[in-house]
């Protein structure tokens, strides 16, 4: 069976939000209200009950405004830290089409694979103690339909398809923007976690950061050791306070003082 | 709501339609995948109301119209049938579901006594029994058949009309029957606001 | 739209100006990204925002709010002297070839004929040199000194780059880079498409604006043309055919309504019937009989007859300078000449100028009837003061705000049927899914039992005018309740004689023979059946023009004015984006705007038109045959082409005790209003989906501006007008910038329009702000350009 992708092409993102409000309905989320961050952003970051986030990002260079937008949501990747991190068995599986879906039924809301996920992902739900995130859609793309995301986008930003496809539509459309006279277009597929099933043409693939994806994500090396010999201790309940603890360290770092970037 | 856990099960077919759709086969993927939402609904072509792209939408409602059903919106997406959406939709069409269902729609005629301080609920015949008795009060107060000058006019200039963007030209239409019968000349629409 | 959504993807060049369609029409803007994607179009927006448009566009110029004629004069000067228009388009298609009056002229800010007592134009000088014939004399070299062509070249020769960079803001390289885009369209087989909104409309001079803009587009050779055009991109489902059923200052059709010194229905057909102004003009107007006595027949039935007029009596006669537009309306409401207002729909207080003035006009009323989905600010209105009274502190105590109010529920979109407009002119089909919820109703059995039940309150009591209310036909299967489709119908109109439904306006008659609701909807339901709601997917053309796909006015015809898209002998001047092709002594393709089978050189190509072609200077409008740029009536600065002329002479200000105009030593900075992409004007305040993507109102403000007035971003602030205020948290960007402007800098600040006092999400209205200043042609308020003042709170 043919593993299936998303293509992002930024270039053609209008920052519309059709994708965000596509996904909160066919997914049957509930609506909160937001507090004013002073940006166009709905939410500064993803939610339990809310999978998929346009980014917004403005910069001025040489007097030159450039305002990017970008989906934002599960990467789905090849080599997935948060199946990684798991440790209830069949609760993160891996679906023949190489959709990384969760299985609430099987979740014990322990949290790790918030702290495998390199790209701050999953989220904890703090009223049914589960983790959630973008399915792909799994119920739609099984009876043959697109994901909500990928049908409501107006543009064509948004395509489904095969991964071997996608990653050649990805290819040549950088190449198109190339020859458009953005010179840094290129395809952000990270291999630090195999690639990914959901593949950006970005216009200035040297700076993926500018959009707000990480430049080289990689699975922490911690979690690449628990899936080994450590795995055993995993599901043993005891362990269990010292493993959050642990992988609260590796997620968040540090306790430090936050940035404030926007002084003036 | 999060996802309904009870939503999860297992689907029989569709794998069909997974390989007509993409050309690659979807079948094993339905495992473990939710049961359609939209898998026995009745679906109905409408144009979204908002802005004038004009796209359509089809309207996913349950109930089969058997007589002791009351149909219900589910989902409302976008119609790939139509060329100027293609199945597409903005942030607010793709929610239209919200707006049939909204909590906050009026369902009952509310009328507010001169000087008082809050709504009260009117049935519709006492509504429609006290607007007609104003309606011609007022017309008959302030109707003109001739002008200062002896021309015949024909006109009433103390009743405004407003209105017609958010509904159909077949109800503009009979709102206009409705305002030349009564020789009303005031009335705007939202065009240029 | 003079084209439509589809046809934007045939274009090479989009200037998106006065609009931002990325944020308000996303979906029509797939049509732009695809013309980028596919034919690698370039994307010119002008704007005083850096919008979500601006993003995705090759060239986005900053300009200050209500500088777009300058800005255009600029480009029609910078074609005419670079040569790049499509010299053969205009010598044909257009007027540039006619003589003016010897007299006509303008100077220091006022054209010929101004008359400052009465503060207004007499139009002597403002037509063509006429023959002995009564058609206008023509030039066709475009040489003489009288024609328009050296008229237009002349007027626009003082809007040079560097004159346009002193008014609008901008450089004159930003400029430069522009002018040189659009102009890239004047080649025979290039396109280019302006797409605009109420950027454009919403300014005391609005009207001369589009004007403007289609000036532009036929030097460019661009009406008529696939990827062609100018295009209203309009902004609710069905505004268009609100517009064309003339629910406003018309009948339907655009018919006019008659004035009082028509009395008879032939002195209504001499003032309103055209006289063609060329020998070769096919003057479609002149068809005003035909149009008129079938809208008698079907409003009047059997009681209209050819020795009453058709029952022309009965329609109601304004005076001969009466206005009843929506500026008017609101006075005459505040001044207690109105008692009654019926609203299907609308909510006046949050979308009207001066909110202040809304509220007060409503509370004059002796009753008020509102049909909605919702509760609205409007239905509200005796309550602002509980509701909202930071803002509205001297409105009244409902115990003293005698208005009678009914508030009843009405269907939405799901729930009823009929057609929707859109700005394509597609007239779209939709069926009902559902019944309203509760005791709602659909609103054609709202009207029709208020209808029904008054009319039975004259047959019983008698009373004024009792005869125009009781001649009106409402003969529907179940009165009560009309049948949409019944109405439909009867829009499209049908033959008396035959009874069969009508193929189209061509069949009408002016002897009382066919009935017909709307000429310009006749086709739209024939004995083929229901047109609105045809699914066909072919496109023979290849353009995108879907002609099977419901239906198009007039007469499904795709592209306006398409007959300009060849030359004299027909050639397209594009093969490959042909809508017409004219062989074997027919047109073929698009339903042409021509007669189907009349030699290419035999009519005037504009066929609608008494001219016969398109026109760059016309005496329709108020304010002058050329457009001219003029401030806003509040303005930061003077007018840098005649100060003594600033704003535009015509603009028509208010001045009720409320209409309060500001001057910059109150008020430096420019107010703009607009539309976010995540809300539907007043609507989505009501829904969740909407009001989670922007939950609160903001400001918008230049972070210039931000630091001198050590405002940081989510800082609360408050904008004041010299009629109101509104509080928020500030929006602080570089996407917004001062603009030099005559030696200073010029600040905007942006102040979108979503909230108001009821609703899911509730924030201040944006028009406690607006003034009482209109377009004299249009009635359209200036929203955008007005004078602010800006504070941290």
């Amino acid at each position: 069976m043919q593993t299936v992708a998303k293509l992002i092409d930024t270039s053609l993102c209008i920052g519309c939000k059709a994708c965000e409000v596509a996904c909160q309905e066919w997914n049957d989320q509930e609506f909160t209200l937001g507090t004013f961050g002073g940006t166009y952003q709905t939410m500064p970051q993803l939610e339990h009950n809310f999978w998929n986030l346009i980014k917004f990002n403005e910069f001025e260079t040489d007097g030159q405004m450039s305002w990017l937008m970008m989906k934002y949501q599960c990467m789905h990747c090849q080599d997935a830290g948060c199946m990684k991190a798991c440790p209830s068995p069949g609760a993160i599986v891996r679906l023949p089409n190489g959709t990384v879906d969760f299985n609430h039924d099987n979740c014990i809301g322990c949290g790790y694979c918030i702290t495998g996920c390199p790209f701050d992902v999953p989220r904890l739900s703090p009223e049914t103690k589960k983790v959630y995130k973008c399915t792909l859609c799994s119920d739609r793309t099984a009876v043959g339909l697109e994901p909500a995301c990928i049908k409501t986008c107006p543009t064509n930003c948004l395509t489904f398809g095969t991964r071997t496809d996608l990653l050649r539509k990805a290819e040549d459309r950088a190449h198109e923007l190339q020859a458009d006279g953005l010179q840094h277009a290129g395809v952000y597929n990270p291999a630090g976690v195999g690639g990914t099933n959901v593949i950006y043409v970005l216009k200035d693939a040297s700076a993926p950061e500018s959009y707000g994806l990480p430049r080289d994500p990689t699975i922490p090396w911690t979690v690449s050791l628990w899936k080994g010999p450590v795995k055993v201790l995993g599901s043993m309940v005891f362990l269990g306070g010292i493993l959050g603890t642990f992988f609260h360290y590796i997620r968040y770092g540090p306790k430090k003082e936050e940035e404030h970037a926007d002084e003036d | 709501m999060t996802t309904d856990l009870s939503r999860r099960g297992f689907l029989a077919g569709g794998g069909t339609a997974a390989v007509t759709t993409f050309g690659f086969n979807l079948e094993a993927a339905t495992a473990v995948a939710k049961e359609l939402k939209i898998a026995r609904t009745t679906q109905t072509h409408s144009v979204c109301p908002y802005c004038a792209v004009g796209c359509s939408v089809v309207i996913h409602t349950l109930g089969d119209k058997a007589r002791n059903v009351k149909p219900a919106v589910v989902h409302i997406e976008g119609d790939p049938e139509s060329p100027i959406n293609r199945g597409t939709l903005c942030s607010k069409g793709a929610s239209l579901k919200e707006f049939v269902n909204s909590d906050l729609r009026l369902t009952r005629p509310k009328y507010r006594a001169p000087g008082a301080a809050d709504w009260k609920e009117i049935s519709w015949e006492e509504a429609f029994e006290k607007m007609a008795r104003r309606m011609k009060e007022t017309r008959d107060a302030g109707f003109e058949e001739k002008d200062s000058q002896g021309r015949t006019v024909n006109r009433l200039a103390n009743l405004a009309m407003i209105g017609g963007c958010t509904d159909t030209n077949e109800v503009n239409y009979l709102l206009g029957k409705f305002r030349f019968g009564l020789g009303v000349l005031g009335y705007e629409n939202q065009a240029r606001l | 739209m003079t084209n439509g959504w589809t046809d934007v993807a045939n274009a090479d060049v989009i200037l998106v100006m006065g609009g931002n369609p990325a944020e308000n029409h996303p979906v029509g803007f797939r049509f732009v990204m695809e013309a980028k994607r596919k034919r690698k179009a370039k994307i010119v927006c002008v704007d005083p925002r850096f919008t979500r448009t601006a993003a995705v566009s090759d060239c986005y110029v900053p300009i200050r709010s209500g500088t777009d004629i300058a800005f255009l004069g600029g480009i029609i000067n910078y074609s005419l002297s670079k040569g790049l228009y499509q010299a053969e388009y205009v010598r044909q298609h257009t007027n540039a070839s006619f003589l003016l009056h010897k007299d006509f002229g303008f100077d220091a800010g006022h054209f010929s004929g101004w008359d400052e007592a009465k503060k207004s134009y007499d139009k002597t000088t403002w037509q063509y040199e006429l023959d002995g014939s009564g058609f206008a004399k023509v030039d066709p070299t475009l040489e003489h000194p009288q024609s328009v062509f050296q008229q237009m070249r002349k007027h626009y020769s003082r809007y040079t780059p560097e004159k346009v960079a002193e008014i609008c803001g901008c450089t004159a390289e930003d400029f430069l880079k522009a002018a040189a885009i659009v102009c890239s369209a004047s080649p025979e087989d290039k396109s280019g498409t302006i797409l605009y909104a109420l950027g454009w409309t919403q300014h005391s001079f609005a009207v001369q604006l589009i004007h403007t803009a289609a000036m532009v587009q036929l030097l460019m050779g661009n009406i008529g043309m696939p990827g062609g055009g100018v295009n209203a991109q309009r902004g609710h489902a069905n505004i268009q055919g609100a517009t064309d059923m003339g629910t406003w200052n018309n009948l339907p059709g655009y018919l006019k309504i008659p004035r009082a010194n028509m009395q008879s229905l032939d002195d209504y057909l001499k003032a309103n019937t055209p006289k063609p102004l060329r020998p070769n003009s096919m003057n479609y107007w002149g068809n005003t009989p035909k149009f008129m006595t079938s809208l008698l027949k079907a409003y009047y039935g059997e009681q209209a007859t050819k020795e009453n007029g058709f029952g022309y009596q009965w329609i109601p006669k304004a005076g001969e300078t009466e206005n009843y537009g929506w500026g008017y309306m609101y006075d005459n409401m505040l001044a207690g000449k109105i008692e009654g207002l019926i609203s299907f729909g609308m909510n006046p207080v949050a979308n009207g100028p001066n909110t202040k003035k809304m509220l007060a006009a409503l509370s004059k009323l002796k009753w008020l009837i509102v049909a909605e989905n919702f509760e609205t600010e409007t239905s509200a209105f005796w309550n602002a003061k509980k509701l909202a009274e930071k803002y509205y502190p001297a409105s009244g105590d409902p115990s003293q705000i005698q208005t009678e109010v009914f508030l009843l529920p009405a269907s939405c979109f799901a729930e009823k049927d009929g057609a929707f407009v859109n700005s394509s002119r597609w007239l779209q089909w939709k069926d009902a899914a559902l019944d309203p919820p509760g005791d709602a109703k659909r609103d054609q059995e709202i009207i029709a039992q208020l209808f029904t039940r008054i009319r039975t309150l004259y047959q019983k009591e008698g009373g004024k005018g009792a005869d125009q209310l009781l001649n009106m036909q409402w003969n529907y299967a179940t009165p009560l309740s009309p049948s949409l489709t019944e109405v439909a119908r009867e829009v499209n109109g049908r033959d008396l004689t035959t009874g069969k439904q009508l193929s189209g306006f061509g069949e009408l008659k002016d002897d009382g023979t066919t009935i017909c609701g709307n000429w310009i909807y006749s086709g739209s339901w024939t004995e083929a059946g229901n047109n609105m709601a045809r699914r066909g997917q072919d496109d023979p053309t290849g353009l995108g023009l879907y002609p099977n796909y419901s239906w198009s006015w007039p007469a499904n015809r795709r592209i306006l004015y398409n007959r300009a898209s060849a030359d004299a002998n027909g050639k397209p001047w594009d093969e490959t984006r042909a809508p017409l092709r004219w062989a074997n002594g027919r047109w073929s393709g698009d339903v042409p705007d021509y007669k189907g089978d009349a030699q290419p050189d035999k009519l005037g190509s504009f066929i609608m038109l008494p001219e016969g072609v398109a026109k760059f200077f016309t005496a329709d409008l108020v304010e002058g045959p050329f457009p001219e740029h003029y401030e806003p009536v509040e303005s930061p600065v003077e007018n840098a082409l005649h100060s003594n002329v600033s704003a535009n002479p015509s603009a028509k200000i208010f001045h009720a005790e409320m209409d309060k105009l500001g001057t910059s030593k109150d008020f430096p900075y420019v107010g703009i209003t607009y539309r976010l992409t995540e809300h539907f004007h007043y609507w989505t305040k009501n829904m969740q989906a909407s009001s989670e993507l922007q939950s609160n109102f903001f400001v918008e403000i230049p972070d210039g501006l931000a630091k001198e007035k050590s405002i940081r971003n989510g800082d609360q602030v408050r904008v004041s007008t010299a009629r109101g205020n509104v509080e928020g948290p500030a929006l602080v960007t570089k996407r917004f910038r001062g603009l030099k402007v005559g030696g200073k800098t010029v600040y905007q600040v942006g102040l979108p329009i979503h909230w108001g006092f009821v609703g899911h999400i509730k924030g201040p209205l944006i028009n406690n702000l607006t003034a009482s200043v209109y377009d004299p042609n249009s009635g359209t308020p200036e929203y955008k350009g007005f004078l602010v003042n800006l504070e941290k709170i």
